[in-house]
């Protein structure tokens, strides 16, 4: 079916009941061309950009739970190209291009909203380092404005322009960065592909891969054996988990981000405001409710919450420049599940196992990248030759020094 | 998350920095004919367990001492904390 305004008169006419499901419950078959281990965001985009774009059968995606009931589900929502390194712009890029013409592609609102994204200025250092990174994203196609104080001011009266320790300098605008319903995305992959025949397979957990003489050949689950023409990861946060049944070590840690959402509120912000220099950032759903968020806690978890003294953290940083921020109430808290690699950029490769492929150390920033992580990895599975926005993220670049470390941290993933 | 420091008792996390893994105290000898692939594995590849985990911890707000925490990734569980001194001369790390 369909989706349009005159379907939702239809419906709203005979009570709603021609909907039906938006995508089907299918049981595994024995075979497929190609398995896709994960049903988050990037696992079903892969799915669909795998059969609409590369004209591949006999997909199927496999979810150890629901749908859209990690990461996708658990992020802040924002999307933005405002990346400095060459081996990531054009990635990123290429992903808010997606985003712009995704809805229209996959006939399902997923309420994209180019409402713009603002990193603030404290210094002239930091002007200088966002001077180079805005140049950085106009070379490689994106858009990027550097904003004054007076200009800011304007937009945003509720900034604290004078703190103490961070007055505001400035700021470096991207107009084309927002946000977009999260779930939506993972609902609209999953009934897209649906629809081209992919097998979406919920409530089936990976417990081992077939592997003969280097060859992968399928997989084992919770919901008996299944054999592939090429068996593709996508777990995000349990990579390492899952990899180590194929007997992998990877360069990642797992690490827990929260992030937090107040009561709702009449509008007060329009787009997104990052604080870096305070480990703090926010905007607000269509709900109403502020949304935000602040560093990873910093050590290695696997539970999907965090502790108090981050969440502290982040509640001083949005006090000390958004002090209207102090008569919201807290609505809710949560954490996800980072997988933090050793350079801050992710991996999208083939591996030393033939027909088995990782995509996967999406630190914090996997949710802006869902349309071309999937597109990419589309990509390389179906020409087995990485797609030519992707050619850095391999995973040999740890060994050969070729690391995309956008923040200069070196190989400590809390740091990124 | 407290941690129970051997020498100065039950402390607040947050006045320690995080390293990681503590088979990082098992630095690889850089003499070693394959020393190469073994210090690409010793700084970027990792374990990364779901369950008991032994990491290391500064006491960057205190003593300055490293220590070595038996952590449950998944419940944030500590059930052991210990020197990492004491760790790495009974490995054979240092005398």
């Amino acid at each position: 079916m369909r989706y349009s305004g005159l379907r939702v008169i239809k419906e709203a006419l005979t009570g709603h009941k021609g909907w039906g499901a938006a995508w089907r419950d299918p049981d595994p078959q024995p075979a497929y061309d190609y398995v896709i281990i994960g049903g988050g965001g990037h696992g079903l985009a892969t799915a669909y950009y795998l059969a609409k774009i590369y004209g591949q059968k006999r997909i199927a995606v496999l979810e150890k739970g629901w749908i859209g009931g990690g990461n996708v589900g658990r992020n802040t929502t924002i999307i933005r190209s405002n990346y400095l390194l060459d081996g990531s712009e054009p990635f990123y890029e290429f992903s808010l291009k997606l985003w712009e013409g995704l809805e229209q592609d996959l006939n399902y609102n997923a309420m994209v909203s180019q409402r713009g994204i603002l990193n603030l200025i404290h210094s002239d250092a930091q002007r200088d380092a966002f001077i180079r990174r805005g140049n950085a994203m106009i070379l490689n196609g994106a858009d990027a404005d550097l904003l004054t104080t007076a200009q800011i001011k304007e937009r945003y009266p509720f900034l604290n322009t004078d703190n103490a320790r961070f007055p505001i300098k400035g700021g470096l605008a991207q107009h084309r960065g927002g946000t977009v319903r999260h779930d939506a995305v993972a609902w609209g992959y999953a009934r897209a592909a649906d629809k081209l025949g992919v097998d979406i397979i919920q409530n089936c957990e990976v417990t081992g891969f077939l592997i003969e003489d280097g060859v992968c050949k399928g997989v084992e689950t919770s919901r008996g054996t299944i054999k592939a023409g090429k068996v593709a990861s996508c777990v995000a946060g349990s990579s390492s988990r899952v990899m180590a049944k194929a007997g992998m070590r990877l360069p990642i840690e797992s690490h827990v981000l929260q992030a937090f959402v107040s009561e709702g509120l009449k509008p007060v912000l329009p787009g997104v405001i990052t604080f870096g220099a305070g480990h703090f950032y926010c905007s607000q759903s269509d709900k109403g409710g502020l949304v935000f968020g602040g560093d990873i806690d910093g050590y290695n978890s696997y539970a999907q919450r965090g502790n108090l003294p981050v969440v502290e953290d982040v509640c001083e940083g949005g006090m000390a420049i958004f002090p209207m921020l102090g008569r919201a109430r807290l609505l809710r808290m949560w954490g996800g599940i980072m997988d933090m690699s050793m350079d801050g950029s992710p991996i999208i490769d083939r591996t030393h196992i033939e027909r088995l492929y990782f995509n996967g150390g999406w630190c914090y920033g996997g949710f802006k990248a869902t349309p071309a992580s999937g597109y990419v990895y589309a990509h390389l599975l179906a020409k087995d030759e990485p797609h030519p926005t992707a050619i850095a993220y391999r995973f040999d670049r740890f060994n050969r020094g070729l690391m995309i470390d956008e923040k200069g941290m070196g190989n400590q993933p809390n740091l990124h | 998350m407290i941690i129970n420091h051997p020498l100065l008792g039950p402390r607040d996390a947050a006045e320690f920095t995080y390293l990681g893994d503590a088979a990082l105290i098992h630095r690889p000898d850089w003499a070693a004919p394959d020393a190469l692939p073994q210090f690409t594995d010793y700084g970027y590849l990792r374990d990364n367990p779901a369950g008991l985990h032994r990491e290391l911890w500064f006491h960057e707000g205190g003593d300055r001492s490293w220590l070595v925490v038996t952590r449950d990734t998944t419940t944030h569980e500590i059930t052991s904390v210990e020197l990492a001194r004491d760790v790495a001369r009974r490995e054979g790390r240092s005398t």
